[in-house]
């Protein structure tokens, strides 16, 4: 008897009695609702992970194509075939790069995250050296991945995979917030000239879609240039995604601006501030504090959006994880490749989220 | 021999068709203290917003300090780093320490050193007597505490002429008094101040001149016990009557 007092008496169950049985019908989803769980988790975790082949199949062959998988072989198995990614993870992580030159790009990759921390986190010791890094960072960055000056050049065309994806979407990220800057401040100027230079820009590229765009860069710029004058194919991706993030990015941040009172110019201004300082110190990082939900929205709508430069022929994620498809001796795995891209895309875009929610708590200096 | 710090002549603006401000002719000498009242829409703020340009005016002569007020944007400047102001709504910085919010101007403005500009702004909250919330932000303080801090912003810039523009509208009633205290400190001290208020009490205890405006005009202007006691205008008279009795 008393057993069971101190049972009903446990903060467990008196909350799933409270929220998961309030009522039989209550009850009956309840437990429907788990059943479904409990199936499509199952069947997803044995297949992506305790039916699936990762090196080798069931016998213990070393897969080297779609043959050698167990689900082609036996046909009581269903799991994944991974080895596709395996085997052509090269090819996923840095296209078409040398091999032998590869850890050039793992440095590049090794050396992103210490660019990015000096933009991301202030209260870094020795930030000043941190951000020089990462002013100095897209030179070394240029310079390993291309080559020259002593390292073997590596043309654009070679690179391919999650590279592309990065370099698309980290530089087409990081080129158009100051840009986007310059136009929502540009879009809010009482000079006629340069608002509407702001509003035509901003209006013409949000009025496209970015696969026109890519078009655009990729057929129409060399008709209006000078016979011989042919900019590389990924720089000029790399223009129309960085001019298509700005734009959008733009009106984010003058969204922000529109939500700062008029006070606050006024105050800095009756202080003695200039234009630019008032803009600097007191508008702009208010401005952009509220605007980055927008912001990193349109950032992660952008990194996504990175794959459509498959149409005009670069082979980004994306495009790398068709080809394999596409590929005879992997044929018909396009489960296993769709789900892998998939999950890269996630955690980068997941990342950026997780990263827009810290910056918007640590920000906060109020207590509401 | 008193020195003009101030004058207006023959001042009008216009808000597209509303002509806000008619022929204003103002001069104010060096620590006098004027307190301008009248009903709202009577071009009050907008008067003591075009000292500073916050406002442009666009018929007639603002010269404070022997400085023209015109469109060349340093003298603009020039001015508004002698003249001080505080908003009916503090404004202040909500992104910046209460700290940095006194000490931006000086080290942006006057490139003073950080450490001397943070000496200066936390004597200056001493001086408004709360220098215990330093380190908070603005969203942590009441709002009577939001605007000392305001007032003590304004004079880290150490300026020679303070503008307040309804500095206790939008202060709950027990608020009132210690704003009012620390610019009543600050007359004593000799500031030129022009001050928007409809607090009666205060302007008798400092107002040197007392001055009434309605519809873009100044309608009387007089010392405190004559504007108290005997204005000469109607329209003053209804307005006193109502502001005092009710």
């Amino acid at each position: 008897m008393s057993s069971s007092i101190s049972f009903t008496h446990n903060k467990y169950y008196s909350w799933c009695r409270n929220n998961l049985f309030s009522s039989w019908i209550n009850g009956i989803i309840t437990i429907l609702s788990i059943y479904f769980i409990y199936e499509v988790s199952s069947f997803f975790l044995n297949w992506t992970i305790f039916e699936a082949d990762f090196v080798n199949n069931f016998r213990g062959e070393k897969i080297t194509d779609r043959t050698f998988c167990s689900k082609n072989i036996e046909p009581g198995q269903h799991g994944a075939c991974w080895a596709i990614i395996i085997v052509r993870f090269h090819q996923f992580i840095y296209g078409f790069y040398p091999v032998e030159e590869a850890w050039r790009v793992n440095l590049v990759y090794g050396l992103l995250p210490f660019a990015l921390v000096g933009i991301f986190f202030d209260n870094l010791p020795f930030r000043k050296y941190f951000l020089y890094f990462t002013f100095l960072f897209p030179f070394i960055g240029y310079f390993l991945l291309y080559g020259g000056a002593g390292l073997d050049v590596v043309g654009t065309s070679k690179w391919g995979g999650l590279l592309v994806t990065l370099f698309l979407g980290v530089t087409g990220i990081l080129l158009a917030f100051p840009l986007s800057i310059i136009l929502a401040l540009g879009r809010r100027s009482k000079m006629p000239v340069i608002k509407t230079i702001c509003i035509i820009f901003i209006e013409f590229i949000r009025g496209v879609p970015l696969i026109t765009l890519l078009f655009t860069a990729n057929v129409m710029l060399p008709l209006f240039l000078p016979e011989g004058v042919r900019p590389d194919n990924l720089l000029r991706a790399l223009v129309a995604v960085t001019l298509f993030q700005s734009a959008y990015m733009a009106e984010a941040i003058r969204g922000g601006l529109q939500a700062i009172p008029k006070g606050q110019l006024e105050a800095a201004q009756s202080l003695g501030l200039t234009y630019w300082q008032s803009t600097r110190k007191i508008i702009l990082p208010q401005a952009l504090k509220i605007s980055i939900p927008p912001i990193v929205n349109t950032c992660i709508g952008l990194f996504k959006d990175t794959s459509l430069v498959l149409i005009i022929g670069l082979f980004d994620l994306l495009g790398v994880g068709r080809a394999a498809v596409a590929d005879i001796d992997w044929a018909k795995l396009h489960y296993e490749v769709y789900v892998f891209i998939s999950l890269v895309f996630f955690i980068f875009c997941f990342g950026m989220s997780r990263y827009s929610l810290y910056l918007e708590k640590k920000l906060k200096t109020d207590n509401s | 021999m008193t020195e003009q710090v101030i004058q207006l002549e023959k001042v009008n603006k216009w808000y597209d068709d509303f002509h806000v401000l008619k022929d204003i002719d103002l001069s104010v000498d060096k620590g006098q203290k004027i307190v301008i009242c009248g009903p709202s829409g009577s071009g009050k703020s907008t008067m003591i917003r075009c000292i500073n340009r916050l406002e442009a005016h666009q018929e007639g002569k603002i010269v404070v300090h022997g400085t023209e007020l015109t469109n060349d944007l340093k003298n603009i400047d020039l001015i508004r780093k002698n003249v001080g102001m505080v908003f009916q709504q503090f404004n202040l910085f909500p992104h910046l320490s209460v700290l940095d919010n006194i000490s931006l101007a000086p080290i942006w403005v006057k490139k003073m050193p950080k450490k001397e500009a943070e000496e200066i702004a936390m004597s200056y909250l001493e001086k408004v007597k709360i220098p215990e919330q330093a380190e908070k932000f603005p969203g942590q303080l009441s709002g009577g505490q939001q605007q000392r801090v305001a007032i003590a912003r304004s004079l880290a810039m150490n300026p020679d002429i303070m503008l307040f523009d309804e500095p206790t509208s939008a202060l709950d009633p027990e608020m009132i008094k210690e704003v009012l205290d620390v610019m009543i400190q600050l007359a004593e001290e000799g500031m030129t101040m022009l001050v928007v208020t409809h607090e009666m009490g205060f302007a008798k205890t400092v107002a040197d001149q007392m001055i009434f405006m309605d519809e873009g005009r100044i309608v009387e202007q007089a010392t405190p016990d004559e504007f108290f006691n005997n204005p000469k205008s109607d329209r003053t008279k209804l307005f006193l009557s109502q502001i005092l009795n009710h």
